[in-house]
């Protein structure tokens, strides 16, 4: 059963091309990773997924419901960590759940026991009502996955999720993962410029470049196709080895500003 | 256990409660932001009012103190709610925006509990103002217009408000923002009454005090503290109403398309 539908899916920013006709699909309680180089539109492909971003046309289905037409059922059915923390950073760690929770409309005393039980999942419990501005890196994101979970979404977007953390808290995070998947069955899909993490825990893998999707398989069928024994020497022969450069945008700027500010 | 999307009153009730709740616990929590922001209006009244009570009264126009007050009450009531507004530029990107965006929770709801709780920060603001402003020597003439001196407090508040948020779901970065400040803000506060009478000023004058939103938030809070209103209670009550709304209305709009 397929819980993500892509058919077609093109999406124009004046004039340029950014996703160019793309169809594949995730199957329900799959890990599964969307990989490409920089720019090659997985960020706008994953936003039209999460409702948004409207695409230019093409058809979209997440857990069956249309992101467009069918707006507050998709966003019920998953939960998102984001590359960027959106944890408000001047309340505490049980603030930042418990907000999620009344946004997401789960009711109180459900509510409360999931976010004991997902605190202490990912072991910040006696964190709980400290202020988020006092997290390191890895609890934020550790604290970002816990909240994404409350409301029991069926599929876990994560776009980066172990950028800049350290093995220990990456092979946490992904124990989490992994366990939430086999017990809930879980969909996950993520995003990664780890190859070797992608290819150690995802099920299947679609590769897009320069808005086309170049290969979709199980990292397997990917190395055989290509002949190669490394995941990333797979990934660097179907996507080539020219470096992509970034337009730098206002993102970039924030971003730069936020390291001067911060850890 | 699936969860069932309802979108009733009850929730959106508490929904607009949470963000509004945020709002206010983000500004409780900032001690320092709250005392430095109290500076300003503080030097303004003591250094203005003290400096150039002498003259004032020489003048003829009596105790500047009284005058200047409801002027600096609106002034730090207008910079806190834009900077509740502003706040979206960082939060868009790095904050608890994002994840509101993204929950199954109209944008509508998320304005309106943003905008209430920047207002009732900004007007809380305005209320400590009002107090350091008692405590220097100001009084209040007829305190049975106390209320109505708060509901103007109130509509400056959502003005402003609904001014910041309107101005940050359009920019992208901090940048604008010195522009903003210097040539909007700042404009709009020296040129609305709320340091000098508009009577007797040249058209030119005359005219972009007319134009200018605070000053029928100014000679409101002033008519019902003071006395001596300007524009006349009634034209300032509606004037500030109907723009309130327009801008909320406007806000809200440029909420509802920002991207991230």
């Amino acid at each position: 059963m397929n819980i993500i539908e892509v058919k077609g899916l093109t999406k124009q920013f004046n004039g340029l091309t950014a996703v160019d006709d793309i169809s594949f699909h995730v199957n329900k309680g799959e890990i599964f990773a969307f990989l490409g180089p920089n720019g090659a539109g997985k960020t706008t492909t994953i936003k039209m997924l999460t409702t948004l971003l409207h695409p230019t046309s093409g058809e979209i289905l997440v857990n069956g419901n249309n992101p467009i037409t069918q707006q507050n059922e998709v966003r019920c059915s998953f939960g998102i960590v984001f590359q960027d923390p959106s944890l408000d950073d001047e309340l505490t760690a049980y603030e930042n759940m418990e907000f999620h929770g009344v946004l997401y409309q789960v009711p109180k005393t459900i509510r409360r026991t999931r976010i004991d039980q997902l605190l202490k999942f990912v072991e910040l419990w006696d964190r709980r009502n400290d202020l988020v501005k006092n997290f390191s890196g890895g609890m934020k994101r550790r604290l970002e996955i816990a909240r994404g979970l409350i409301h029991h979404p069926k599929i876990l977007f994560l776009d980066e999720p172990t950028l800049g953390l350290d093995p220990q808290t990456r092979n946490h995070i992904w124990n989490y993962i992994k366990g939430l998947n086999k017990e809930e069955n879980m969909t996950v899909f993520f995003t990664t410029h780890y190859m070797e993490e992608a290819d150690r825990v995802s099920q299947r893998v679609a590769i897009i470049d320069r808005g086309k999707i170049v290969a979709e398989g199980t990292p397997a069928e990917l190395k055989t196709q290509t002949g190669v024994a490394s995941f990333e020497d797979a990934f660097l022969k179907l996507t080539g080895k020219t470096i992509r450069d970034e337009d730098v945008g206002a993102i970039d700027h924030l971003r730069m500003n936020r390291r001067l500010w911060h850890r | 256990m699936r969860l069932k999307f309802n979108g009733n009153s009850i929730e959106i009730m508490n929904a607009i409660y949470i963000l509004w709740l945020r709002q206010l616990k983000r500004y409780f929590r900032s001690r320092s932001r709250i005392f430095g922001s109290l500076a300003q209006p503080l030097l303004l009244l003591l250094a203005l009012g003290f400096g150039f009570g002498p003259i004032y009264a020489k003048a003829g126009g009596g105790n500047y103190i009284q005058f200047l007050a409801p002027g600096i009450i609106s002034m730090s009531i207008l910079f806190t709610a834009v900077f509740s507004g502003i706040e979206i530029i960082w939060d868009r990107q790095f904050g608890f925006l994002k994840e509101t965006l993204v929950a199954p929770v109209s944008r509508l709801w998320i304005m309106v509990g943003r905008t209430l709780g920047g207002a009732t920060v900004a007007v809380m603001q305005g209320l400590i103002v009002f107090l350091i402003a008692m405590a220097i020597g100001f009084r209040v003439a007829d305190i049975h217009l106390l209320p109505l001196a708060f509901a103007f407090m109130v509509l400056i508040a959502l003005f402003f408000t609904a001014l910041g948020t309107a101005i940050a779901s359009v920019l992208e970065d901090m940048q604008g923002f010195q522009l903003i400040m210097n040539f909007l803000l700042m404009p709009l506060f020296f040129l609305s009454g709320a340091l000098f009478p508009l009577q007797g000023l040249s058209k030119t004058f005359t005219l972009i005090a007319s134009i200018d939103p605070l000053s029928y938030g100014v000679d409101g809070l002033r008519g019902t503290l003071v006395s001596g209103a300007h524009f006349g209670l009634a034209v300032d009550f509606s004037v500030l109403g109907v723009i309130t709304l327009a801008l909320l209305a406007i806000g809200t709009y440029l909420f509802s398309k920002i991207e991230i």
